[in-house]
């Protein structure tokens, strides 16, 4: 991609900001976004970008800074970030198109997702299921495969394209397993969202600072790994071990899931419930719908699991299953399209940086 | 609840670092405590919200404060700014106060952050708050709230009424409505006059209306004048201010830290005629930071032009303006409005007095030029390397010296010996301090030792 498809709006207005931010860098010590940029005098549409990526919404340098409207030079870092990461996820997710919907109306095209599809794998059972049992009786394990797979795999290669064009936009080296140890690490203690010095965000509580998004995000991210490693797990026992579900409770895919989903569920509700208190001025408005889209498909995701597993033996059984493979299947359909981008292209932001700074 | 309906035990007047202090102080100690910020809810905090650090003594390695910094050091540090200009017992009891200061704020919600890239010169002596002063103003109206503090924003006090010896009552104006709000004891916080240009100029010369102010619009010095009217004592020089010289074109107030501009020293710096005036190359940067505030000053129109080269361009900080560029100095000239003749006259002799040598941007070099009036002592090296920048420099105006006298319980003194109930802090009464010069980070100081003296000797008298 040229650089020039980078050259809007966004990023003119958060190049204004930050040559303010890189004359004072009081901020300097709330985020690994201000040592990066201290390190450049002049600023790139990729360095922009890069910036933007590292960037958490955590609002610490929005209530620090003396410059915020009504004053002339109207500082609002946080949003003119957010703008740029929501008009580079759409640049970088392939097609192109697909994206932009999301982030514009997600809420709606999550649920029509999942409704659709589950609706699909619900007509589905009257396909032949090769006398399965339990929930293949529902669905025989190969046609779940035969669907799942490229579900699974398309979006992938959607996301690899992604990633293959955020390093080069950002002028990424070669990727050595410290800066991806270094990333990984940062990713899991979401060290960029404790303000630095472990007080945490202005997310919700305006200039008071709170650990209440950082955990939400850790029971999140936790939670949905958790889960997909109980999805993994019960893949391999399925195929080397002849071990079908459904599984009882100290099986690990039920170790992991449930206590996943529970995560997932928890963390979800959390999140939605602080991101309806926050400053909406402070983050990219146009994408709003699309964020709280993507909450509502892991929401529907580990909700409906939970269910799934509760009502096993129940006749509602039939139904949540249909649902809760209506909602993985969106999840992952909408994978490279969806905020579940920003994981991927956070996590090479931090390689970055690491490869920056050494 | 209307303000006016009880009378407070405290009143604080201001709404900066040191208003909070005592406010905190105060508070703590239980009592009733109403704190009048003349300034809307955004902008709050007064210049303390532009600051960045806090200088502080410290016997061994202290928060993130390296080595050591001992009262004489310090002292010494003052004098040599001041000349002398001190009371040397404020002085020290500032500096001997402020290394409990810090845990104090620290517990008090300010977070401090390593020194900040491009001024490791300070890691020793300054501590670095992080997110800049308006995170600290932010922690300590938080801190205050929550300790039952009652604030009004937009609350302009026009006259603290004093019978006898003993304070009354403020007059203060909120939402075009003027109340009269009875307090048993008053603490004074509400900084300087420079925001006043008829003042300033009327102190300094009509020249001053030309100066920015680098701080808030809203330190005029409504409540200092009324207290000087009404015979309370002052110190401080009446017709000075401290004066930095910062980018031509920062707004007329609130410009605050980025407007600075540090490419003097590698630069050539002429007047609106084209003229050199002064060795841009005399010291390192930030020892000359505040002279070239006067000497721009003292030049036609209160202006001067900074005209570097390609090789000077990432000596320095980046402003928050970018520079005027051109292709030769003739049109760097023409750009900048500046006469092409003389400027290219004055680059092209500074440029034939030029001699080689080692040039190092960091120290003192000794690069001089030669033969040329008047000399530039370090770091001349001929602007030749296209393309050519300029800054237009105006002063910027921090702070005045003229304040209110208070003694070491930071009482002020009337005409007839000390007030009964009014205790000042901060801005307000730093000229008893600071008689000329500034130190680095000593506003802030001066502001929380005596903002906190201030609160608790308010709350004492009180109980
Ligand atoms: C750009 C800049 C950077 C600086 N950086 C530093 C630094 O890094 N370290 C340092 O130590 N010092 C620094 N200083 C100096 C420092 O800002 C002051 O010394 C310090 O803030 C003074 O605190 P204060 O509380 O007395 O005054 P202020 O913080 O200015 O507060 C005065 C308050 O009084 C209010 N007020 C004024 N008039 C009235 C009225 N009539 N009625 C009601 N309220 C009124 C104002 O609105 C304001 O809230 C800097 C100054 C500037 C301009
Ligand atoms: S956000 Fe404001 S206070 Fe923070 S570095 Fe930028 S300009 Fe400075
Ligand atoms: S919002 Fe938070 S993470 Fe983003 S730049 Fe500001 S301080 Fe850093």
């Amino acid at each position: 991609m040229s650089l020039d498809e980078f050259q809007n709006a966004p990023i003119d207005e958060a190049r204004r900001q930050l040559e303010i931010c890189n004359a004072c860098r009081y901020c300097e010590g709330y985020c690994a976004v201000f040592p990066a940029m201290t390190r450049q005098k002049q600023f790139a549409s990729g360095d922009i970008t890069q910036l933007a990526t590292l960037c958490h919404n955590c609002r610490g340098c929005y209530y620090a800074c003396q410059y915020t409207a009504p004053h002339e030079f109207d500082l609002n870092l946080p949003q003119a970030l957010a703008e740029v990461r929501a008009e580079s996820w759409q640049a970088l997710a392939w097609p192109i198109g697909f994206a932009r919907l999301f982030q514009r109306s997600g809420l709606a095209v999550a649920l029509a997702f999942v409704v659709g599809f589950a609706l699909l794998f619900w007509l589905a059972r009257a396909l032949p299921n090769g006398g399965g049992e339990g929930f293949y009786a529902q669905l025989s394990h190969n046609a779940l495969m035969a669907i799942f797979l490229p579900a699974f795999l398309l979006p992938l290669v959607a996301i690899i394209v992604a990633l293959r064009r955020y390093w080069a936009l950002v002028g990424g080296g070669p990727i050595r397993a410290r800066h991806l140890l270094s990333a990984l690490h940062d990713a899991a203690r979401m060290r960029n969202l404790d303000g630095g010095q472990g007080q945490g965000c202005n997310f919700e509580v305006e200039d008071r600072f709170s650990g209440a998004r950082r955990s939400a995000h850790q029971l999140v991210m936790w939670g949905f790994l958790l889960c997909f490693a109980a999805t993994s797990v019960a893949t391999l026992m399925h195929y080397m071990m002849g071990w079908h579900a459904p599984y009882a409770l100290l099986t690990p895919p039920k170790i992991l899931g449930v206590p996943g989903g529970i995560m997932l569920v928890v963390g979800t509700i959390w999140l939605a419930r602080l991101k309806r208190r926050a400053d909406p001025e402070l983050s990219a408005k146009s994408v709003a719908s699309g964020e709280m889209g993507f909450v509502a498909l892991l929401f529907l995701t580990g909700a409906s699991g939970l269910a799934l597993y509760a009502a096993r033996n129940t006749g509602a059984m039939p139904l949540l299953l249909a649902l809760h493979l209506g909602a993985v299947f969106s999840f992952f359909l909408l994978m490279p399209y969806s905020k579940m981008i920003h994981g991927f292209v956070r996590l090479a932001a931090l390689a970055r940086d690491a490869q920056d700074r050494s | 609840m209307t303000l006016d309906a009880t009378e407070w035990d405290v009143i604080v007047v201001g709404g900066g670092n040191a208003a909070l202090c005592a406010a905190i102080e105060a508070a703590e100690t239980g009592v009733s405590v109403l704190m009048l910020e003349g300034a809307p809810k955004p902008y709050r905090g007064g210049n303390s919200r532009h600051t960045r650090n806090f200088r502080c003594m410290h016997s061994g390695p202290l928060s993130v404060l390296t080595d050591s910094y001992g009262i004489d050091e310090y002292y010494d540090d003052l004098l040599l700014v001041t000349k002398g200009r001190t009371d040397e017992g404020l002085a020290r009891l500032a500096i001997a106060t402020s290394e409990d200061c810090l845990p104090w704020m620290e517990a008090h919600g300010v977070r401090f952050q390593p020194s900040l890239s491009g001024t490791l010169s300070l890691s020793r002596t300054n501590a670095f708050f992080l997110g800049g002063g308006k995170a600290l103003v932010n922690a300590y109206y938080n801190c205050a709230t929550d300790l039952g503090v009652t604030v009004a924003y937009e609350a302009q006090v026009r006259h603290v009424e004093i019978s006898g010896n003993r304070f009354e009552s403020v007059e203060v104006e909120i939402g075009g409505e003027t109340l009269r709000i009875r307090g048993r004891a008053a603490v004074l916080a509400s900084g300087g006059f420079q925001s006043d240009i008829d003042w300033l100029a009327r102190a300094w010369g009509e020249a001053a209306r030309n100066f920015l102010i680098r701080g808030t619009p809203y330190n005029r010095g409504v409540v200092l004048k009324d207290m000087l009217d009404q015979g309370a004592e002052s110190v401080g020089d009446p017709t000075q201010c401290h004066a930095v010289a910062i980018d031509g074109r920062a707004p007329k107030f609130d410009g605050g830290i980025v407007t600075r501009l540090d490419c003097v020293p590698f630069s050539v710096v002429v007047n609106k005629n084209g003229e050199r005036f002064y060795d841009e190359g005399e010291d390192v940067w930030p020892k000359r930071y505040a002279i070239w505030g006067r000497l721009v000053a003292a030049q036609p129109d209160q202006v001067g032009y900074s005209l570097i080269d390609a090789k000077s361009r990432d000596l320095f900080m980046p402003s928050v303006f970018p520079p005027i560029e051109a292709g030769s100095i003739g049109d760097l000239a023409d750009k900048m409005g500046l006469p092409r003749a003389e400027v290219e006259a004055t680059v092209a002799a500074f440029n034939a007095a030029c001699r080689p040598g080692d040039f190092h941007p960091t120290e003192l070099d000794g690069l001089a030029t030669d033969g040329l009036e008047p000399a530039k002592t370090n770091w001349a090296r001929p602007l030749d390397t296209p393309p050519y920048y300029g800054y237009s420099l105006r002063p910027g105006v921090t702070f005045t010296y003229l304040g209110l006298k208070v003694d070491d319980t930071a009482r002020v003194t009337g005409s007839g010996g000390l007030y009964d109930n009014v205790w000042a802090a901060g801005e307000i009464m730093a000229g008893s301090i600071l008689g000329q010069g500034y130190l680095a980070g000593f506003g802030m100081t001066i502001g929380t030792v005596f903002g906190r003296i201030a609160g608790r000797e308010a709350a004492a008298h009180v109980a």
